[in-house]
């Protein structure tokens, strides 16, 4: 036990010092730039990471909770003046209810029905965004959005804000990695391999899911309060169906089950429209080939899968004479 | 009372185009317990391909539908073939994801082959508009409501009454046993894919003419027949025709009566109602998940 | 441990990449983000068209005060989100001058934050009233605002004794900012709004919408979206057999309206740029010329029709190059110019910028066609 713990302390003050040496180092505002929006999308990644990969549960309709994350601290601090920080934490209380709301008739369904019942409840969602003109500005977006700021350090600059980003990613990933080392953790896993048997010894597995639930959606809202302060605007379009699969996709590709697999897929994903920019025309297909392909032929996860390959390489070259 | 009646009938002549594009999906469930997010892509391909082959082309129109659905039923084919059967690891989510990757995939190729721009294609029949009850409906509506008719009524039939299509239920509720009874399971999968396929292509050839066809019209007509599907009963033939037109009518008197802002949010709200209370939908069986 | 490592190589791989060379001097390099593929792909594609071949003929041309122009244009797919990664792509890694673009409202809204604090001028080609305001330094726009193409609509109608309207418009930002415009400004044309609705770009019927409309009994409707929903409206009309006037949006002055509502087209009002209807313009007008030879380039160098939509990259082309002569790539002197320049006569209209207003359009920009014939027929 004390190994793991060792070895889960060098991982994080490593995760650390990259992150320290890419934020102080790095003078392209442009990089900066993109490695905040990766940050931003790992935060995605891993609450959704919690839900699919460890509690078992689909769910196409994350970007709800994104954009409620989003709209909510874009009306309280853009609209009615209230310091973003108080936003920020009625902006996760939101998302945590309305998941303990959704999450407790849903939740009780599974395989394709939560898959459709997550997704229609995301394009309700999406649709009120829309509608509600006054108050989320409608489909054009919510215009005039407050940039943060706490005391004298002023979140306006891409050194800034990646450090808050961050900062805020690796808390992240500490508390996700309590929750697995806990009772609650150990819990989760039981149920992801076997619902039944996990019942059948006490578990109250529908409780537990609608908690993961509530916590992976308060960590969207906190990637969408992020991501409002950061651009300034924001409108429906990016909180839709594409934006819901563009983050499963992020947790299947980087490998479910796998904290970092969440930062890999993320990073994947954000990365990958840049470098296909120069396909212009080819990109939408050159997207869906990927999806496709790593979802057939390596279904665990890039991650999960190299690490197969190679060591079934390295098994294989060892039972040779 | 009279805009009652058109609400009506306009809702018919929508739930006829939901419809249409349901009976395919639930066919491929009820034969594959698959659910294919990219079904909405073959609509359009079978639109877009109407198109280019009766419009551009000028072909004489029995042969554009022809062409059109071996369009379709041949990228299903190849679909099943590369996509779904070489699967390794055919779970629910995977394959999910599967399909919604390969929906992309297809509208990217719609779009290199299409173009971007929308394109109009003209009725089968007349243009002028008939009058029912006071209401106005045009002549492709009545094809289109036939057309969900028959395809609802003939792939019925056949899952239930030819020994094809019975021996493709069996791969569906235990492949095991079916292969064991001598049932070619790969050959029943896909003959599924190619009939469920071919069947959202002539969806698309129908529609056609009333909405404008483009590459990116798949995605909502898609999730739409999701819901038909769903609130009928996934897997029951009737159940996906009477869920289109429910849906239909549903939206239309909600537009018409309460805000046609909100219609949308109908398709989805009674979505997830149904999958609360009725999870197996209207018309099937009361049971809740099979997985 | 391997997965560890995975992770954190391709962390560190990012950090090593070089940031960008030094900006060569012997170049003007400008930027462009365009909405070329995506829903709005009709906006995007004519005008990156256009910018290009403006690049073309400004370089071989000499360029300009004997600097060559680089264009470096990037896809938003009419995504608020890549809209923004672009605009930091073309501020901090290729470092232009100046750019152009984007195409919609909401990609452009998204990126002005980002401009603003770099101080580069932006020229959109969006129409959003937004855009320009307030008054923002270093953002401009070359679209016609919907507040003039409502404007135009509304004085047909007051000059036609028409009373009381229905609106219809899409969900989407276009069709609300019309929608805005048109409750706001009827009472200051006499009007009255006796019901508006709306529906999804994508929707197959809108004769629900149509009939409720209808059964409040107004002197005319008015459609505002762009195609191919207002194509289907169209067909709708005609189908329910509604005998009013049905007028449409500046969003469908292109003859794919025409072509995908056939013979429901016929009797429809609506306001357009010039650019439509050049061949029917009076030899007098100032602004024929640049019409005709923007059209004739376009067709040489692509084999399509023109766009007004294209028109906007046109204008934002020309107003730029006259803006970076004599500037030596100060991007200052460049947003000011831009801002002081008075009478350029352009294909989406003339232009009189000033420091309150930085669309620098009039009334005159539209004029009012009726399509008769299946073909386009100026009326006053």
């Amino acid at each position: 036990m004390a190994q793991n713990t060792k070895k889960l302390w060098i991982e994080h003050s490593l995760f650390l010092a990259v992150v320290l040496v890419a934020g102080l180092f790095l003078e392209n505002a442009y990089y900066l730039q993109i490695l905040t929006f990766i940050g931003i999308n790992t935060l995605l990644a891993l609450g959704l990471n919690m839900l699919m990969g460890y509690a078992g549960q689909v769910s196409l309709g994350h970007a709800a909770f994104y954009g409620i994350g989003a709209y909510t601290t874009a009306i309280l601090s853009g609209t009615f003046g209230i310091s973003p920080w108080l936003a920020l934490v009625a902006a996760t209380g939101a998302a945590v209810f309305i998941a303990f709301v959704v999450g407790l008739p849903t939740l009780k369904l599974s395989g394709y029905y939560l898959g459709m019942g997550t997704l229609g409840f995301g394009m309700i969602v999406n649709i009120l965004f829309r509608e509600w003109a006054p108050v989320t500005g409608g489909a054009s977006g919510f215009v005039g959005i407050p940039p943060l700021a706490a005391g004298p350090v002023n979140f306006m600059s891409g050194r800034a804000y990646f450090f808050l980003v961050w900062g805020v990613v690796l808390a992240a990933i500490l508390i996700c990695r309590r929750i697995l080392a806990s009772r609650m953790g150990r819990a989760l896993r039981s149920i992801h391999d076997g619902e039944n048997a996990s019942l059948a010894v006490g578990v109250n597995t529908h409780a537990l899911k609608l908690q993961i639930f509530m916590f992976s959606a308060g960590l969207g809202a906190v990637a969408g309060f992020l991501y409002a302060h950061f651009v300034l605007f924001i409108s429906p379009g990016s909180f839709g169906f594409m934006a819901s699969v563009k983050m499963v996709t992020m947790v299947v590709i980087g490998g479910m089950a796998s904290v970092w697999g969440a930062l890999f897929g993320a990073a994947l994903l954000t990365l990958l429209p840049e470098v296909l920019h120069g396909f212009a025309e080819y990109e939408m297909v050159v997207f869906g080939l990927i999806l496709m392909g790593v979802m057939i032929f390596l279904p665990q996860g890039l991650t999960k899968g190299f690490m197969d390959l190679i060591s079934k390489r390295r098994r294989r070259d060892h039972s040779r004479p | 009372m009279q805009e009652l009646t058109q609400y009506l009938f306009s809702g018919i002549t929508t739930g006829a185009i939901y419809a249409v594009i349901a009976v395919g999906l639930s066919m491929l469930y009820a034969s594959t317990e698959l659910i294919n997010f990219a079904h909405g892509e073959f609509v359009m391909v079978g639109a877009m391909a109407l198109v280019t082959l009766w419009v551009h082309l000028g072909l004489p129109l029995p042969v554009a539908i022809l062409g059109a659905i071996a369009l379709g039923c041949t990228i299903g084919l190849l679909f099943e073939r590369f996509a779904i059967r070489t699967a390794r690891s055919p779970q629910p989510i995977v394959l999910i994801i599967i399909t919604v990757g390969a929906s992309i995939f297809l509208r990217g190729l719609g779009m290199i082959t299409w173009g971007k721009d929308p394109f109009g294609v003209p009725s089968f029949s007349s243009h002028d508009s008939i009058e029912i009850l006071g209401a106005a409906l045009v002549a492709q509506s009545f094809w289109i409501v036939g057309a969900a008719i028959l395809l609802a009524g003939g792939i019925h039939f056949f899952l239930k009454q030819t020994l094809t299509g019975k021996a493709m239920v069996a791969c569906a509720v235990n492949r095991k046993a079916a292969w064991l009874t001598g049932i070619p399971s790969e050959t029943m999968a896909v003959l599924a894919f190619a009939i469920s396929t071919g069947c959202g292509a002539v969806a698309g050839i129908f529609i056609a003419p009333i909405t404008m066809s483009s590459y990116d019209m798949g995605t909502i007509l898609g999730l739409k027949g999701f819901c038909a599907a769903m609130i009928g009963g996934i897997g029951s033939l009737w159940g996906a025709f009477a869920g289109g037109i429910l849906l239909g009518v549903l939206e239309s008197m909600g537009a018409g009566l309460i805000s046609s802002g909100l219609k949308d949010a109908i398709a989805f709200i009674l979505l997830l109602l149904i999958l609360y209370i009725r999870p197996g939908g209207l018309f099937a069986a009361k049971e809740a998940k099979r997985f | 441990m391997t997965k560890r490592a995975i992770a954190l190589l391709t962390a560190a791989v990012l950090c090593l990449l070089p940031a960008s060379g030094l900006m060569a001097k012997s170049v003007y390099k400008i930027g462009g983000i365009f909405s070329s593929t995506g829903r709005a792909s009709f906006l995007g594609d004519p005008e990156k068209k256009t910018m290009e071949m403006m690049v073309e003929q400004i370089n071989a041309a000499g360029g300009i005060d004997g600097v060559m122009l680089e264009a470096v244009i990037y896809d938003s797919e009419g995504d608020p989100g890549k809209a923004v990664s672009a605009v930091n792509k073309l501020l901090y890694k290729d470092k232009v001058l100046a750019i152009v673009g984007p195409s919609t409202t909401p990609t452009t809204l998204a990126i002005v934050n980002f401009v603003e604090r770099a101080q580069v001028p932006l020229i959109s080609c969006a129409a959003g009233v937004k855009i320009t305001s307030p008054v923002k330094p270093w953002v401009f726009k070359t679209a016609q605002s919907d507040l003039l193409a409502v404007a135009a609509v509304y004085q047909h109608m007051k000059n036609q004794g028409i009373e009381t309207i229905g609106v219809l418009t899409v969900s989407n930002s276009f069709g609300e900012s019309g929608k805005h415009q048109l409750l706001n400004q009827a009472k200051d044309f006499g009007l009255e709004v006796v019901q508006a609705e709306s529906f999804g770009a994508k929707d197959t019927d809108m004769t629900a919408q149509l009939t409720k409309i209808k059964s409040q009994g107004p002197d005319a409707i008015v459609c505002w979206g762009t195609n191919p929903g207002p194509a289907v409206v169209a067909k709708n009309a005609k189908q329910l057999k509604i005998d009013i006037p049905l007028y449409q949006s500046h969003g469908v002055a292109s003859p794919k309206f025409i072509e995908l509502a056939g013979d429901a087209a016929e009797g429809t009002i609506l306001p357009t740029g010039k650019i439509l209807v050049t061949d029917l313009l009076d030899d007098s007008d100032a602004q024929k010329n640049i019409l005709q030879s923007y059209e004739a380039d376009f067709k040489a160098k692509y084999n399509s029709n023109v766009s007004g939509f294209g028109g906007y990259a046109y204008d934002a082309m020309n107003l730029l190059a006259a803006a970076l002569k004599g500037s030596g790539g100060d991007k200052t002197k460049i947003r000011d110019t831009l801002e002081a320049t008075r009478n350029h006569t352009g294909v989406t209209g003339e232009f009189n910028f000033s420091a309150q207003d930085h669309n620098g359009l009039s009334p005159q920009a539209f004029v009012m066609v009726e399509i008769q014939n299946s073909t386009w027929k100026l009326i006053h």
